[in-house]
């Protein structure tokens, strides 16, 4: 499913290390990780509480800063980037997903889909026809003027996800996007997800759900913010897990 | 699974001979449990035999179907309202892995227990694969649509299955930490035949008592 194999990952994660505090109080939650997501492609990220989950995707997204290490969004590494900058490419190439949907509840969905386009300095007019088509693509465009009160957290998500992408945005981050929904709901979220993935976009989705990870064409196992296996690289699992390399 | 109980419930429907009945159990679940077809023709003689089915003669290629006797057709009612057996756990190697894992001296047990857990994890992305066209071929056709409902719920049963597989392993690993982290003897130690340690009174159960449990039912 990965249609751009070879070329730069949307993602990459370079020998990542992210510690807090410091001296006899130092934590390391994520010790040496690199990992890559290419456009086409969606990967999981699957551990317990404390195994360093929501440090990856926040460093990811750069909401937090890797102590040591380099994270590049298409090619740039964020880690040299100082304020306005770093909020600039957050806005125009990542998205977020969380589960408790994030919209603001003041908006219509439309609105809260073209927000950050019109942040950006987007005519309102563009973002809006933008934003539109972003909600056709996940399918809920009828519910474009609609609060999201009004909306179940199944269409929550789904303009959640419309937002994520919009405009040229092509790295959807999503953190437990199923957590609030029922099963069968839930399911539906994930397929719009691994629907805008086949269609170019790379998704990181981090979940404790064995059943939520399988729509990933990579599951990633996280222990104590270190990578110890993986379902897409046999030949990497096999050195982790052999104890003569 | 029970093939006989199978193929009774199939000729409830109509008559149909050897092949076609065995063809018919795959299509509805959708080629997980294959059958040959000389275990048909086995169990059609036994059901014969029993009285449950009788010959309808054979057509011009000599095939003969058979069809239900009043007995079978009630033998296929009783079946539908009675629960399926589960007392009697089937024998499971990985629970009598990681059971013998956690006795055994030397074994690396996170070891054992991450390796299947990438392995269902694996095997789990297939299903949803499989599960994502199943559910595109139901919505979009509707010639076939019981047969592909049948299939997509074996589908999910597999899933379901893979997913609680994967949750006692996540739970197999976090007992294991917690044993570890017990300022007592370690849980991991074979018992011995002194009596003591293992069941000291007050003491939560250990890993292996919990497992064991499980052991017990599948004879």
């Amino acid at each position: 499913m990965n249609s751009t194999a070879g070329n730069d990952p949307i993602l990459r994660l370079d020998n990542v290390t992210r510690v807090h505090g410091t001296d006899s109080t130092a934590v390391r939650a994520l010790a040496g990780v690199s990992l890559d997501v290419h456009a086409g492609e969606l990967v999981a990220v699957m551990g317990p509480s404390g195994s360093g989950k929501s440090t990856l995707l926040n460093l990811a997204g750069g909401l937090d800063a890797a102590t040591s290490g380099q994270v590049l969004i298409e090619g740039q590494s964020i880690g040299t980037l100082k304020g306005d900058a770093l909020a600039k490419l957050r806005r125009r190439r990542v998205g977020f997903v969380f589960q408790d949907f994030n919209l603001i509840p003041s908006l219509t969905a439309i609105e809260n889909v073209a927000l950050p386009l019109e942040l950006d300095g987007f005519r309102v007019g563009k973002a809006r026809r933008l934003a539109r088509l972003a909600l056709e693509l996940v399918g809920v465009d009828e519910l474009a003027d609609r609060y999201p009160d009004k909306m179940s957290g199944g269409q929550q998500q789904r303009v959640a996800i419309s937002r994520a992408l919009v405009g040229d945005r092509r790295l959807v981050l999503a953190d437990e996007p199923t957590g609030a929904l029922d099963s069968h709901t839930g399911e539906g979220v994930l397929r719009v997800l691994r629907e805008r993935c086949d269609a170019g976009a790379a998704g990181l989705l981090v979940t404790h759900e064995a059943r939520h990870a399988a729509w990933a064409d990579r599951v990633v196992f996280l222990r104590d913010g270190v990578v110890v296996d993986s379902t897409g690289s046999a030949q990497t699992a096999e050195a982790l897990l052999d104890p003569a390399v | 699974m029970s093939v006989r109980q199978g193929l009774l419930a199939l000729l409830a429907q109509e008559p149909m001979y050897g092949a076609q009945l065995r063809s018919e159990f795959e299509a509805r679940t959708g080629g997980t449990w294959p059958l040959n077809v000389g275990q048909v023709y086995t169990t059609l003689a036994r059901l014969e035999r029993d009285g449950l089915v009788e010959a309808v003669g054979a057509d011009e290629d000599g095939r003969i179907s058979y069809r239900l006797t009043r007995t079978g057709r009630a033998e296929v009612a009783q079946w539908w309202v009675s629960p399926v057996d589960r007392e009697t756990t089937p024998r499971d190697e990985l629970v009598i892995k990681l059971a013998l894992a956690v006795t055994v001296d030397g074994v690396d047990v996170d070891r054992v227990v991450q390796t299947q857990r990438t392995a269902t994890l694996r095997h789990l992305q297939d299903l949803t694969r499989l599960k994502q066209r199943a559910t595109t071929h139901l919505e979009s056709d509707e010639d076939n649509g019981s047969v592909d409902l049948a299939w997509l719920l074996v589908l999910e049963n597999l899933i379901y299955a893979g997913e609680a597989e994967v949750r006692w392993l996540d739970h197999v690993e976090a007992r294991l930490i917690r044993e570890a982290s017990r300022p007592r003897r370690k849980a991991r130690a074979i018992p011995t035949t002194d009596g003591e340690g293992t069941g000291a009174a007050g003491a939560p159960p250990a890993a292996h008592d919990t497992i064991s449990t499980t052991l017990r039912g599948a004879q």
